[in-house]
């Protein structure tokens, strides 16, 4: 009887959400918004044609073109300069703060908490404003300082911002650490370091990732911030760029900007790998 | 026997926090290979107590002394005492082999000494090939066989228990209580446990200290704590009971009585309990000591053997039947209103068809059964 039957799919179930046609017709909606722009840019930058309008046949020229560009990858540089230097700070920082409002207690600390987020909602553009007027009328830096000190104006900018989102992300992360392991560590004879070493700092460990990635990408394509801090030999990426834009769009800068996603992409891809397997295989090891 | 050494003194220990008093002037010894059970309702200041002893508090007055020295303020990674946490707190970033090595390797263990002891605390545990798993890889009754050889790998002096077994299901709970008694058998150590669960320490236990709103109300073995519990609040939180509040009207060497407004019956007592002439008492018996017997109206009143005729007999009729199975709870209203709960074994099939609802009953009971609690 049942093999007579032509088998028929189930009704879709109620969560079944990808069988339902006007969630279908959303999703795709979606994805083609959010991705057309980055897959026309990656395509494009094989485009064989000065003017970047229509399609005018494949080529690498532009490629060739960026990577001799020596402002370009000046620039290139500098962004990940800043960006290293200012996500090593922040995580430092960030850690540090993260742990002290989880720990201790201390007057004042809700109005110290809710300034800790302070970077992240005052608007950009008055951060730039004032970043500005600090490094003009407060503490001017030096500009005549040998690479890479002369980005220090930038860094120091950019650590200040992203230094609240790392500290967000590893007080949350640190928010689920059950304090019965601490005081298992101390029973069990270790000292306030060694607990930190062996089982805090593993425990925080994956905040630490999602932190440092947070704080890199931030700095990497941070524009405001850096327009009001940079000066003509401190150039990042996102500057160049948009200096290159006002005069003509060209492959070049599509070549650059995809190598810069193709980077993006690569350091996360790394950093999950990193999260899933080897850290917590790592630091099981102890000693 | 063997002169018992006192590992664990207590003397006067209060502890406050803020205004409240947690633990309020509990002295309390436990011996040398003792498994003790630190017994009360929740917020009794059991808790605290232990986490005192494991050095996580520090008493606001009052010594702890762990094996003749004062440890009242010594860090608890300087004790020789080792804990079992009640979320078992195994280290979720290392192997099970690391996390029982865990302590050993901050003492300073050499590695094949180690491995040694690591491999010795496992099979003790029965979990002998699963050094080398993750603990989000085990059930929650391997993580606490983890937690357990942890702490039993220092070789401490004594073994603190946090509810053991509060995590686990009711069938594993019960396989527990029995592997943790042997494993103390085995290896020697001292036990304390801490447990909210009456069944637990009475079953577990060697002795158990009663706790109540940070006092320390009895300690005892398990049979003392059930037969002779020294406050109503001891006989009320072990087991069932029916308490009766009465006076002493007779108080001989060798026989009391008690009588209760809410008893129709005297109260016979088969040994004395040097109260004062017309002292306020409570009478406390067990629900599975009261006998049911059938009644047929305008029947003589039944007599006891071992009390004089119109003591310890009271007629009544069944309000109310719990069926659990292997027993019977009885709710008898007696003539003066009151409920009187009874107990009764389910021995034959027809046991529990025997007696039914609103059937005239007699309750009797034993001249040894009923304890005098004069608080």
């Amino acid at each position: 009887m049942s093999g007579a039957i032509k088998q028929r799919r189930a009704p879709a179930a109620p969560l079944e959400y990808l069988r339902h046609w006007p969630i279908r017709t959303w999703l795709v909606l979606v994805t083609v918004y959010l991705y057309a722009p980055l897959v026309t840019l990656v395509a494009f930058s094989f485009n064989n044609s000065k003017h970047n309008v229509v399609w005018r046949g494949f080529t690498l020229h532009y490629y060739a073109l960026a990577l001799q560009d020596s402002d370009l990858i000046t620039a290139f540089g500098n962004s990940l300069t800043i960006a290293a230097i200012s996500t090593l700070v922040s995580l430092v920082l960030g850690a540090m703060t993260a742990l002290l409002l989880w720990r201790f207690r201390f007057p004042a600390k809700t109005a110290f908490e809710g300034a800790l987020a302070l970077p992240i909602v005052v608007p950009e553009i008055c951060m730039g404003v004032a970043m500005l007027v600090f490094f003009t009328q407060v503490m001017p830096w030096p500009t005549s300082l040998p690479w890479p000190l002369n980005l220090g104006a930038i860094i120091i900018s950019h650590i200040s911002f992203s230094f609240s989102f790392v500290a967000i992300v590893i007080r949350a992360r640190l928010a689920s650490f059950n304090r019965e392991l601490e005081e298992a560590a101390k029973d069990l004879g270790a000292g306030e370091w060694r607990i930190f070493r062996d089982i805090i700092a593993p425990h925080m460990t994956p905040g630490l990732v999602a932190g440092g990635l947070l704080a890199f990408t931030l700095s990497l394509d941070d524009f405001v911030i850096t327009f009001f801090t940079s000066g003509p030999e401190t150039t990042t990426f996102p500057i160049k760029v948009y200096s290159m834009v006002r005069f003509s769009v060209t492959p070049e800068v599509n070549a650059a900007s995809t190598i810069l996603i193709a980077i993006t992409v690569l350091l996360t891809f790394i950093a999950l790998r990193l999260q899933g397997t080897d850290v917590a295989r790592n630091a099981a090891g102890g000693a | 026997m063997a002169e018992a050494k006192t590992i664990i003194r207590l003397e006067n220990v209060t502890k406050r926090f803020g205004k409240a008093v947690a633990v309020d002037d509990v002295t309390l010894s436990v011996e040398e290979g003792e498994f003790f059970a630190l017994l009360g309702p929740s917020g009794c200041g059991k808790t605290t107590l232990l986490r005192m002893v494991a050095g996580f508090e520090t008493p606001t007055s009052g010594r702890i002394l762990i094996d003749g020295q004062d440890m009242s303020r010594t860090p608890p990674n300087q004790r020789p005492v080792n804990m079992v946490f009640q979320s078992y707190a195994v280290f979720p970033h290392m192997t099970v082999a690391d996390n029982v090595g865990y302590g050993l390797l901050v003492e300073g263990v050499a590695k094949p000494e180690r491995d040694r002891r690591i491999e010795e605390a496992l099979a003790l545990v029965k979990l002998d090939d699963f050094g080398e798993r993750k603990p989000d890889q085990m059930s929650g009754g391997q993580r606490q066989r983890v937690a357990l050889a942890r702490a039993l790998a220092k070789r401490p002096r004594v073994l603190l228990l946090d509810e053991p077994l509060s995590a686990l299901d009711a069938k594993l709970r019960e396989q527990m209580r029995f592997e943790l008694t042997q494993l103390q058998e085995k290896v020697g150590v001292t036990f304390l446990m801490v447990t909210h669960d009456q069944d637990e320490a009475l079953a577990m236990a060697s002795r158990c200290a009663v706790m109540n709103r940070g006092l320390l109300q009895q300690v005892a073995t398990p049979s003392d704590l059930y037969e002779f519990p020294n406050s109503r609040f001891v006989a009320d939180f072990i087991g069932q009971v029916n308490l009766f509040e009465g006076t002493l009207t007779v108080d001989e060497r060798d026989h009391a009585v008690v009588r209760s407004p809410e008893l129709d019956t005297p109260v016979f007592l088969d040994h004395g309990v040097s109260g004062a002439h017309g002292t306020s008492v409570w009478i406390a018996i067990r629900p599975e000591k009261i006998e049911i017997h059938k009644r047929a109206e305008e029947a003589p009143m039944m007599a006891m053997e071992d009390a004089p005729a119109g003591h310890n007999v009271t007629p009544g009729v069944i309000r109310h039947i719990a069926y659990l199975g292997s027993e019977s709870i009885y709710d008898v209203e007696l003539g003066n209103g009151r409920r009187v709960r009874a107990l009764r074994s389910n021995l034959t099939r027809r046991d529990q068809e025997d007696l039914t609802w609103d059937e005239p009953v007699w309750l009797a009971w034993h001249a040894c059964t009923p304890a005098v609690l004069l608080s």
